[in-house]
């Protein structure tokens, strides 16, 4: 690959039909940079829906003596993972005789998240910054959150749009704080139900339990684990048990605007949660060895803060870009200036993002990424200079091809490694769907577009199959999958 | 205990011990040697257990299920005390010739009641959820390749490799489009792109071969069982076809009108368990068939003629290598105070030591380090006299 090459495809989403190639790529980055918006047009309707998640969660709960009614609804939690498969018998079955006001709740929460995913998808698509929209997807899914779980839907949009866009050139401990507390986040993993054992709100539970034996009442560690192992020091960071305990037990109180009966002492926080003090553990606790007072809805975030700056941090989050942007393998000296980059800036982000453009471990010749579904997709519809589409249309394309966002399996996120994704079925997938695509877009002069598009990195044997394609629908259909597409 | 059998005997262990395990060594190379094949069926969404093998004979089975007992009138059964619902006739007819088991009462570790964290915990195999990331399926196709000319070929019927199939070992994956198929000609002009690619010419022709194996597929999705289990058969059959696979189905989370949603399931369950098995031909002798789901749903009907999120349910174990016509199950009754937590079937069986037993006996691995690689940290013992030797 040359370097204008590399600069458009490894760093960015790839060509785009309305550019020319980069005379300095260098400079064509570091300007990304400063061009970046965090809150374009495209989503500024998109940003804020708290208060459909908390009433959506809490419609289920008042259902509770209507089994049929709750499991339905979250049923259709789950459904909503495929938003492109028509109504499968068993579900349409569960919903029928639910109340109306349920049934369009959730054919409202069904919009909100293909739209999102649609805007997501489109502002890539149309991105004079692709480099920075790559870095937003590589910390979206750094911080994965999935739909599945009750009320997601309306929140996994916004957690990126609001905990993730602004601070992709930041600071590192923003974002951690910012999506880490953001509702999205605490519902998918079950930090909204987690009650402090001593809090007063448990103390005094003993009737409630008799009340409502099914309602969660305790200590949920699921998140503190994965903000320790996932999201800052990484899975041999050096935590203990006792670490990811006296973590969960900082983070109770934090949960969803309007939800539950202590919902009317909640406190409304920037990250779009909120806090409320009666189901938060009293006193001090101890992480990493390091003390950290009573305090309320601080005290997580004071952990998160010393978290975010731990070196073990550092080395996780080099280690993640590197294999981003350098290869599967990263390469370790490259891993080690991240490091000490992260640690001497105190993980500011555009610091990094520099870092990266000046390593000559990211501008090696051959390509050293295979690219996933959702980054081959928005290649190919840059490339072809496809118009705006049908949200739906977006959102089935991407079911096909296997990765849509906002679903991924774990909250370890999409995997960034080809092994996982250069599969025999993927390739047919990308064939149809290549064959699709050509068949809908202008068509002419493809070897021309190819040239220009891959400046300098056209190999020989794409070229010699462009030249012979029956048509010029056919060789475009051939160009979206041909080696230089698959990878950067 | 005054139920229609004598639960203890239904044990599976203590009666094949023996020969079997004897005979096991000597065996070992051959069967590694990669002529034995796996299906395993993940029913996702939680199947009920009480539904697919119903304990009629369990005194406290009627006042738990009313009107659908009425489904179970005339249905095979396994002895006197269990009935398999109507809609798996092909599961009856291979239990009735021997080919087919149920090991009913079984759960996996997990004792809570989300499907996400159990289907995670059934899938890597771990003690708590997402602590593993990999699947014990892939450790499965690992520990076979260990000291064999190379690791089995793994395969999943799925449009991405599901969790269980995912790790270090190489696997594959197939799944109907339904996007339009490519132009033939387009297939043939990709292959001339591809030809000199160290990597996707390698993979492309194995999309070819699969796309070939599997050209008669006619089908969009996975949705039409039958379809789909002809479709398992034809990419396992074949002496260089995959011997571990892997089938998702779901439509299992019943809570409401049952009678009816469960049967619609269970045809499709059995449509492919039936087209698989005919698929297979010969080398059905040589395949086990794993069918297993997160957890089970709780004893008693709801008020909408549905069963909620429970505990311990039903496992199907299929094949010609099976040791089948019979359930084994340590009872643990039906009776108000014999549910766990007043509400499910009682888990009495670990489904881990079910499965890690089949695969020690199916492919002659110890059974303790079967155990230990696919389950670790488990202390219960991995069930034996499953599968022949």
């Amino acid at each position: 690959m040359s370097r204008p090459s590399i600069a458009l495809s490894r760093f960015g989403y790839g060509p785009s039909a309305k550019d020319s190639p980069p005379a300095d790529p260098r400079r064509f980055l570091l300007r990304q940079l400063d061009a970046y918006d965090p809150a374009p047009a495209a989503i500024a309707g998109r940003m804020r829906s708290r208060g459909e998640t908390g009433e959506m969660v809490e419609l289920v709960r008042s259902l509770r003596q209507d089994r049929r009614a709750a499991m339905a609804m979250a049923d259709e939690a789950t459904a909503m993972a495929s938003p492109s498969e028509p109504s499968k018998d068993p579900r349409a079955a569960a919903l029928e005789g639910l109340p109306p006001e349920y049934r369009s709740k959730l054919a409202e929460a069904r919009e909100v998240l293909v739209g999102d995913i649609a805007a997501r998808t489109q502002l890539a698509v149309s991105s004079p910054t692709p480099m920075i929209e790559r870095l937003v997807h590589f910390w979206s899914n750094h911080f994965s959150v999935s739909v599945g779980k009750l009320g997601t839907q309306f929140e996994v949009g916004p957690h990126e749009f609001t905990a993730i866009r602004p601070h992709v050139l930041g600071r590192f401990s923003d974002m951690l704080k910012a999506a880490v507390l953001h509702p999205a986040m605490l519902l998918y993993l079950d930090q909204f139900q987690s009650i402090g054992p001593n809090a007063p709100f448990a103390q005094g539970g003993g009737r409630r339990r008799a009340v409502q034996p099914e309602r969660p009442r305790g200590l949920n560690e699921n998140l503190a684990r994965e903000v320790l192992e996932l999201h800052t020091l990484g899975v041999d960071g050096g935590y203990t048990q006792a670490d990811v305990t006296e973590l969960a037990r900082a983070l109770t109180g934090w949960t969803v605007p309007g939800i539950g009966r202590v919902g009317r002492f909640a406190e409304d926080q920037p990250s779009g949660a909120a806090f409320v003090a009666l189901v938060h553990e009293p006193g001090a606790r101890r992480v990493l060895g390091r003390a950290y007072p009573a305090g309320e809805a601080g005290q997580a975030m004071a952990i998160l803060d010393d978290l975010a700056a731990h070196p073990a941090t550092a080395r996780h989050v080099a280690t993640k870009l590197a294999r981003h942007f350098a290869g599967d393998t990263p390469p370790p000296a490259l891993v080690t200036r991240l490091e000490s980059d992260f640690l001497k800036t105190g993980g500011d982000l555009a610091s990094l993002t520099r870092t990266l453009i000046d390593a000559p471990e990211v501008w090696t010749p051959e390509p050293v990424k295979f690219r996933t579904p959702f980054e081959w997709m928005i290649g190919a519809l840059r490339l072809t200079g496809a118009g705006k589409l049908p949200p739906q249309r977006i959102v089935g394309a991407l079911t096909q091809l296997g990765q849509v966002p906002w679903r991924a399996p774990s909250p370890a996120g999409y995997d960034d490694i080809a092994a996982s994704w250069a599969g025999p079925d993927a390739l047919v997938r990308r064939v149809e769907m290549a064959e699709r695509i050509a068949g809908n877009v202008p068509a002419d002069d493809v070897l021309a577009r190819a040239e220009a598009a891959f400046p300098g990195a056209l190999g020989e044997a794409t070229r010699t199959q462009l030249k012979r394609a029956e048509s010029g629908r056919q060789a475009l259909a051939l160009l979206l999958v041909s080696p230089e597409m698959m990878r950067r | 205990m005054t139920t229609a059998f004598d639960r203890r005997s239904l044990l599976a262990g203590s009666l094949v011990l023996g020969a079997g395990t004897l005979a096991m060594p000597r065996l070992a190379f051959a069967k590694s040697a990669g002529s034995r094949n796996l299906l395993f069926v993940l029913l996702r969404g939680a199947a009920d257990g009480m539904a697919m093998l119903a304990p009629v004979g369990d005194p406290a089975f009627a006042a738990l299920r009313g009107a659908a007992l009425a489904d179970y009138e005339g249905a095979p059964r396994l002895g006197s005390f269990f009935a398999i619902h109507p809609a798996l006739s092909e599961v009856a007819a291979a239990a009735q010739s021997g080919e087919a088991l149920f090991v009913h009462a079984t759960a996996t570790a997990y004792r809570e009641r989300s499907h996400f964290d159990a289907q995670n915990l059934l899938e890597t195999g771990g003690a708590e959820p997402y602590g593993t990331k990999d699947g014990w399926l892939n450790r499965l196709a690992a520990l076979l390749g260990e000291g064999a000319p190379a690791t089995p070929r793994a395969l999943a019927i799925a449009q991405a490799v599901p969790l269980a199939l995912r790790g270090d070992a190489p696997v594959s994956n197939y799944a109907p489009s339904a996007l339009p198929a490519a132009s033939e000609d387009l297939l043939a002009r990709v292959s001339q792109l591809y030809a000199t690619d160290s990597e996707l010419g390698p993979l492309w022709e194995r999309a070819l071969e699969t796309k070939a194996m599997a050209q008669d597929d006619g089908l969009r999705n996975l949705r039409d069982a039958s379809a789909a289990g002809e479709l398992a058969a034809s990419l396992m059959r074949d002496a260089g076809g995959a011997r571990i696979g892997m089938i998702e189905l779901g439509g299992w989370d019943t809570h409401a009108n049952q009678r009816f949603a469960f049967p619609r399931s269970a045809r499709g369950l059995d449509a492919l368990l039936g087209a698989y098995k005919a698929g297979m031909g010969a080398a059905w002798a040589n395949t086990l068939v794993v069918v297993a789901t997160e957890f089970g749903r709780t004893a008693r009907l709801n008020g909408t003629g549905g069963t909620d999120h429970g505990t311990a349910g039903a496992a199907l174990l299929m094949g010609g290598a099976v040791r089948g016509g019979r359930v084994i199950a340590d009872w643990p009754g039906l009776a108000e105070r014999q549910l766990f937590e007043g509400r499910d079937l009682a888990p009495t069986t670990a489904l881990e030591s079910v499965i890690a037993g089949a695969m020690a006996e199916h492919f002659a691995l110890d059974p303790k380090r079967a155990m230990a690689r696919l389950f670790p940290g488990r202390d219960s013992a991995p069930l034996s006299g499953i599968v022949r030797a």
